[in-house]
């Protein structure tokens, strides 16, 4: 199962590289004349040194033109490796380049329902850690996959061209250093196991504590923090230290079977040397041979561990790439125009658990220009209907009709723009006020702009922050104040003006006086418009021409206030509970 | 940086031990192409496999012994190490702990956090590497040189050349390429950024039709980034290509200068083979300190950051008196004045104030008017600007924290629960309270129904994730009245509650027999307008103090409110 998976992800990836195969196989051939040329260096650098036998026994003549000859080929390789360097960046960060992108791209297209139900922060590290992570595992491979089993293909091969008893010695002995390896990688892996465990307990506590201080200090339980840290540090540190002492034996271990490697081929060299076998330049060649094969040896499992954690990284990338959109729209998909506001449900269903149904048969008639009220308590389903309207989310029966048009049959570009909505989760974007203003209408003159600003209340403070309408605001609006930023939101909706508008109101992170003045703004706002307001202080939606009392997803009441009251309900209920005391 | 180091020092011994074991490996590595030119010149030359034999064996001996050595340096590192990074975590912890309110808000929480997970992670992984590696390549290539000129002057000096020119190579590119790879980071910072602005305000970038517009500015981010990565991939790809020519080239130099030194005589074959492999040894040493020196400068980061908070010293300072007369007056502010730093104005001016034992006192004023800032004072979560706030007419400061913050029971805005039981968050009010004192705790703050259908056993995930906002609210309220303050303090702290439950609550508070001091902070009038007295809050100064009456006669802010909340006037009062 986990194999077929990793097998399509693969499959996944070979498509991205199909774009630049030129590339890879350029690549390959330069690692294999790269390889090629490094084995060459220790035979050309042996049969120099054959040419110094011993006093008055140097043919200097013969001993320069292979110094040069030796000298060109290094100047070559050198060349060659930079070009097999360069190629191999090209390539994975184009590669990388493609998939962040794709994966961007689908994120834009994701039905509203995915984003809502998955972590953001895990979807942005998809995007941005694990792409990254993906990219190290790919540029390793690349670099060092070919090349090491080259390296070892063909240390082999020019060694059994000098002699092959020697080269036997070294293929016998040098898999014993992955044995070693692999040995301990296995011996501690559930060590580093326990120091994962030991960690994220730690960090757990840290998590819990710091974040929430004022709390620890408000009932001074500093100390006894202190003591449940203290007890997990010291099972930590006796953890990481098994761990990280085990694990670190690897290296003097491999590098001791790598020396008996190294004097078992002196050695044997040696005594086929005496009987002129091999010569000592030959055998100096299999010295740095034995070296340069087990090096591969030795990277290559780190180098199995990093691309298999790439193609885990890739595996949930193509995760987010492939997560079902919106369903397309056909180009020739009519857009909505000329909107006058004249709003129908009809019949509509929606839940976001099939076994939870949450809207039932809702049926409204809304005239052009009038203003509807929402109200109800938590979770009846009121944010939901603005999710509907907009198309966020797909009704699961029924449809809306805007001025006779089928919502759903419409492109949702341009019933999205027919809207104008203001949520209670302000959202600013970093850059400045202007720029968070204009993005409705990104034509838009200062002047427009002012105006806008003005008739929503938010002028005077945006000309008292230090660079006026250039203040650049952070992420999220920064340092502005809750009010503030919802006053941003209500002016970029003013400035733009939509034939139709959603409100959803201020909350209570926002004080009393402030939210009559958002208030005046969105009465300013509606005049002549259809809009839907989510109310959540009663007193504010009393002269709203249509009442929807909402609960559990139906609406159980209708009407305006007075009707409302007088029908001594669930609405008269809530309203009187504002003022219990 | 000498701060962190007294926290090695307690592992001296090991941190001691670590290197030298290294050195010790490092001198037996650099005896091998010695050995191997005895081979040759003495061994094949004379025919004689008994020495060839015997060499060999030296060449395994040298080799266990290094391994012996460089694992018990590994072990030594790796208790150095490990040692100190724990001490150092429950250093900053216990440090943390000791910060005031202030402390946290300068500092910021999230920050703490990194530093004292991956920040000490980073310090002692590189702590190790350090102990392992820093001495031990710069001894191999001085030592390969040194072994160099024992062997021959002249072939020597072709190492003195080299190894500078090798650093030269190694470190610039070194150099030149960290500040470039800074470079990168920061674009996919923001690559990263866009992509949480753009989940985050996916509703509203849809509503504005804006996609395709966000994907070609994403697309443009991410052709920038791949132009840095590109440019950056360049530069570093110059270092193996031109270590490489260096290398060889002096290789080829020690071969015809051996050649020279052999004709002449001075030299063997079995030598000029040693001094190839002496050279050959420098580079890879080179390389990992070049490597070592990356870890080095990001543990270094790291080790700084760790620092900044461990040598802070804590703005408050903590008082000693344990224990107080009780007077007439419980609370007391005399014009109290309170800026936070880094603030433009001051969040309360010149504030005087006095609260009688058992009265009840409601705060009320617009977002940002001083509220909070107000009841903090109390606890001492903050000092005073200028001006004294006294509890029993002892000024907050001359305190002991815990017997301060003992008397008074604090509900802050957030609801803030511990993963553990019910039980236990609740305890936090009070270690030796009974189960009885609980339940009767939870009944008042409305909480009786949560623990019906949980009990004191049910679990609370971290965060209180698996708790509505009220219920959560509702029993942080519970855990400051098992306390059985005699200072209550609520900071708009029934916001996620309905009306209904809101009055109980109050009334519940109201009937509990002790002569409790309350003080209400809210927004909504209707949850303080039958406090005793309520204060008006308006940009920090008080705007009006009385009853609900007397203030919607006199004081024209609190009438402002007021009305923003019942509008149709006196219809609905009562």
């Amino acid at each position: 199962m986990k194999n077929k998976k990793q097998k399509e992800t693969l499959r996944k990836i070979f498509h991205y590289m199909r774009r630049y195969l030129w590339l890879f196989f350029l690549s390959v051939l330069c690692a294999v004349a790269v390889v090629a040329l490094t084995l060459l260096f220790p035979i050309l650098t042996g049969k120099a040194i054959d040419l110094i036998v011993a006093k008055g026994q140097v043919d200097f003549e013969r001993l320069r033109m292979l110094v040069l000859q030796t000298g060109a080929v290094v100047l070559l390789t050198a060349i060659l490796q930079w070009i097999l360097n360069m190629i191999n960046n090209t390539m994975t960060y184009r590669i990388v380049r493609d998939i962040r992108r794709d994966a961007f791209y689908n994120m834009g297209r994701l039905p509203l329902g995915y984003i809502d139900s998955h972590s953001h922060g895990d979807m942005v590290s998809r995007i941005i850690a694990d792409v990254d992570t993906f990219a190290d595992g790919l540029l390793m491979g690349m670099t060092q996959l070919v090349t090491g089993l080259m390296t070892i293909l063909g240390t082999i091969g020019f060694m059994i061209m000098i002699d092959w008893r020697v080269t036997l010695v070294v293929i016998l002995v040098t898999p014993l250093s992955m044995f070693v390896a692999s040995f301990i990688a296995k011996r501690t892996f559930s060590m580093f196991q326990l120091q994962s465990q030991m960690r994220g307990k730690q960090t757990a506590l840290i998590q819990e504590t710091i974040a929430n201080q004022k709390t620890v200090i408000a009932f001074g339980r500093e100390q006894k923090q202190c003591e449940q840290f203290d007890e997990i540090n010291e099972n930590l540190r006796k953890c990481s230290l098994r761990a990280t002492f085990f694990s670190s034996t690897v290296n003097p271990s491999t590098r001791f079977i790598n020396s008996l490697v190294y004097a078992g081929v002196g050695v044997c060299g040696a005594i086929l040397a005496m009987s002129g076998g091999i010569s000592v330049g030959q055998l100096q060649a299999f010295l740095s041979y034995a070296s340069q094969y087990t090096k591969p040896f030795n990277e290559i499992s780190g180098v199995v561990t990093e691309m298999q954690n790439a193609i885990a990284c890739a595996g949930r990338i193509f995760e987010l790439i492939e997560a079902e959109p919106e369903t397309p729209e056909s180009p020739d998909c009519p857009a909505l125009e000329a909107v006058k506001g004249h709003v129908i449900a009809d019949h509509v269903s929606f839940s976001y658990h099939p076994d939870q149904p949450l809207i039932e048969d809702f049926c409204l008639d809304v005239t052009e220009g009038s203003r509807i009220a929402i109200v109800g308590p938590t979770g009846c389903g009121k944010t939901t209907l603005i999710n509907l309207l907009m198309r966020f989310y797909e009704t699961d029966k029924g449809a809306f009709f805007i001025d006779g048009q089928a919502s759903r049959n419409v492109s949702r570009h341009s019933l999205r723009t027919s809207f104008g909505m203001v949520l209670q989760e302000t959202w600013l974007r970093h850059g400045t006020i202007r720029e968070n203003i204009i993005m409705g209408k990104p034509d838009a003159t200062d002047e427009e702009v002012i105006e806008a600003a003005k008739a929503s209340h938010a002028h005077s403070f945006i000309q008292r922050l230090p660079k006026g309408y250039d203040t650049i605001i952070g992420e999220d609006g920064g340092s502005l104040s809750q009010g503030q930023k919802q006053l941003l939101c209500i002016t970029r909706v003013m400035l733009a003006l939509p034939p139709m508008l959603i409100l959803d109101e201020a909350t209570s992170s926002i004080d009393t006086r402030t939210e009559m003045r958002i208030q005046k703004a969105f009465m300013a706002m509606s005049r002549g418009r259809t809009c839907f307001i989510v109310a959540h202080r009663l007193s504010t939606i009393e002269d709203a021409d249509l009442i929807l009392v909402m609960k559990d997803g139906k609406i159980i009441e209708q009407g305006n206030h007075e009707t409302l009251l007088l029908q001594h309900g669930f609405y008269e209920q809530l309203y009187n509970s504002q003022f219990a005391h | 940086m000498r701060k962190l180091l007294c926290y090695l020092k307690q592992e001296r011994k090991e941190a001691i031990l670590a290197p030298l074991f290294k050195l010790l490996e490092a001198l037996l590595e650099l005896f091998v192409p010695l050995v191997m030119a005895k081979i040759i010149d003495d061994g094949i030359a004379a025919k004689d496999t008994g020495m060839v034999l015997q060499y060999g064996g030296l060449l395994v001996l040298l080799a266990a012994i290094g391994l012996a050595f460089s694992i018990t340096a590994q072990y030594y590192a790796a208790k150095a190490a490990v040692g100190m990074g724990a001490g150092l975590r429950s250093a900053l912890f216990r440090k943390i702990e000791s910060f005031s309110f202030s402390d946290l808000d300068d500092l910021g929480t999230s920050t703490l956090i990194t530093r004292l997970t991956s920040d000490i992670n980073q310090v002692q992984s590189g702590v190790n590497l350090v102990l392992r590696l820093f001495l031990r390549s710069p001894f191999i290539v001085f030592g390969a040189m040194i072994m160099a000129f024992t062997v021959d002057v002249k072939a020597a000096l072709i190492f003195v050349v080299t190894i500078p020119v090798l650093s030269v190579i190694v470190f610039t590119v070194m150099l030149v390429s960290i500040p470039l790879f800074r470079k990168v980071q920061a674009a996919l910072d923001r690559i990263l950024l866009r992509t949480k602005e753009n989940l985050a305000g996916a509703r509203v970038i849809r509503a504005f039709a804006k996609e395709d517009e966000e994907n070609a500015n994403f697309a443009n981010e991410n052709e920038y980034l791949i132009r840095l990565q590109l440019f950056v991939g360049r530069i570093s790809a110059l270092m193996n290509p031109l270590t490489y020519i260096v290398i060889n080239f002096a290789v080829l130099a020690v071969i015809m200068a051996g050649g020279r030194e052999v004709y002449l005589g001075h030299l063997t074959q079995g030598k000029v083979i040693a001094l190839v492999n002496y050279m050959a040894s420098i580079l890879v040493e080179l390389v990992k300190l070049a490597n070592l020196i990356i870890t080095i400068n990001k543990s270094l980061a790291c080790a700084k950051r760790i620092e900044e908070v461990l040598v802070r010293t804590e703005s408050m300072t903590e008082g000693d008196i344990m224990q107080a007369q009780p007077s007439e007056y419980h609370v007391e502010f005399c014009d109290v004045t309170m800026q936070y730093p880094g603030s433009a104005k001051p969040a309360l001016t010149n504030i005087s104030l006095q609260v009688k034992r058992g009265e009840t006192i409601g705060i009320i004023g617009g977002t940002g008017s001083g509220k909070s800032t107000l009841v903090n004072l109390i606890p001492r979560f903050y000092d005073a600007y200028s001006g004294t706030v006294r509890v029993n007419h002892v000024d907050v400061r001359e305190y002991t924290y815990a017997h301060l913050r003992e008397q008074i029971g604090v509900v802050l805005q957030k609801a803030v629960l511990f993963s553990g039981t019910i039980r236990e968050n609740l305890l936090w009010g009070n270690e030796q309270a009974s189960d009885e004192e609980l339940m009767a705790a939870s009944e008042v703050a409305q909480a009786g129904d949560i623990l019906a259908q949980k009990g004191l056993d049910g679990r609370v995930e971290e965060g209180g994730k698996n708790l509505s906002g009220g219920q959560k609210q509702r029993l942080t309220i519970a855990r400051a009245l098992v306390r059985n303050p005699d200072i209550l303090i609520l900071d708009d702290s029934a916001s996620a509650l309905d009306f209904a439950t809101d009055a109980a609550l109050r009334k519940a508070i109201a009937q509990q027999g002790k002569k409790r001091t309350v003080f209400l902070v809210s927004q909504r009038t209707s949850s303080i307008m039958h406090a005793d007295r309520i204060i008006v809050l308006d940009d920090g100064a008080i705007a009006g103090i009385g009853t609900h009456e007397q203030l919607l006669k006199e004081c024209a802010v609190y009438q402002e409110i007021y009305m923003s909340q019942f509008k149709k006037e006196g219809s609905h009062e009562k």
